[in-house]
């Protein structure tokens, strides 16, 4: 079947976002292009099965999303990715003290609202995510950004139900601390 | 039960991930009702993921 033109010219102008969607949740800007690449065939050769869908962003984000858990599937192979530790001993000691309450309690954040209108702030997260250890990272940006389901996690990163809990636990943690202090707390 | 504020975030944290239990749940609703550190605590990892939501979003960085 001949691809339209237009189809083409429509998947070219998503590209941009389909990189950014990518490069979000692979840190590795040649394993993005190349899942953004295999994602876009792959909606050329399916221009059929788009047929008649409203949304073509929608669509293909979902095909991109498949090549992405390819590509992570193919990163655990070649473990390049260090595995971190279950539950590190004492970790969020400082936070909680011996019987586990806060030793410090949260601050509550003025308008979080309003820092979601603000590039600014996007740029703040990013940063806390970057420092983030690459595995905790990684469980963390296939359940919140990818929207996978924990099952579906452990499974492509071969990790229990369990430690996977840990690793959203310990980068809610991290990441709620780290706005705090490079965002809310300023 | 009674949850320290540790076992608490623990909780609220895989209560983004599963379903909790009943018993889990009211444990947490016990909490809640007189830790106002948990419930900020709880409110922003609600806020982390909208915000990674929509991080996709944003135009990417230019700079590293």
């Amino acid at each position: 079947m001949a691809t339209s033109d237009e189809f083409r010219k429509q998947l070219e102008v998503l590209r941009p976002y389909l990189l950014r969607y990518a490069s979000l949740q692979l840190r590795d800007a040649a394993a993005a292009e190349d899942a953004v690449q295999e994602a876009l065939v792959a909606a050329l050769v399916g221009e059929a099965s788009f047929a008649g869908r409203a949304n073509l962003r929608t669509w293909l984000t979902g095909i991109l999303k498949h090549k992405i858990v390819d590509a992570i599937r193919r990163q655990a192979r070649e473990p390049v990715v260090p595995v971190e530790a279950d539950e590190e001993p004492g970790e969020f000691d400082e936070l909680f003290s011996e019987r586990g309450h806060w030793n410090e309690r949260p601050a509550a954040w003025g308008d979080p609202d309003g820092a979601l209108e603000q590039s600014q702030f996007f740029r703040a997260l990013e940063t806390c995510l970057e420092r983030l250890p690459a595995r905790t990272a990684q469980a963390f940006m296939l359940r919140e950004h990818l929207g996978l389901e924990t099952g579906e996690i452990c499974k492509e990163l071969d990790i229990t139900p369990t430690h996977c809990w840990v690793m959203l636990y310990r980068a809610r943690m991290t990441l709620r601390a780290c706005l705090q202090q490079t965002w809310f707390g300023k | 039960m009674l949850l320290s504020c540790k076992e608490t975030t623990r909780l609220v944290s895989q209560g983004l991930d599963r379903g909790l239990a009943f018993g889990e749940r009211v444990a947490l609703r016990v909490h809640y009702a007189y830790c106002l550190g948990c419930r900020r605590a709880g409110r922003q990892m609600n806020f982390l993921r909208q915000a990674v939501r929509q991080l996709s979003e944003q135009p990417p960085r230019t700079s590293p």
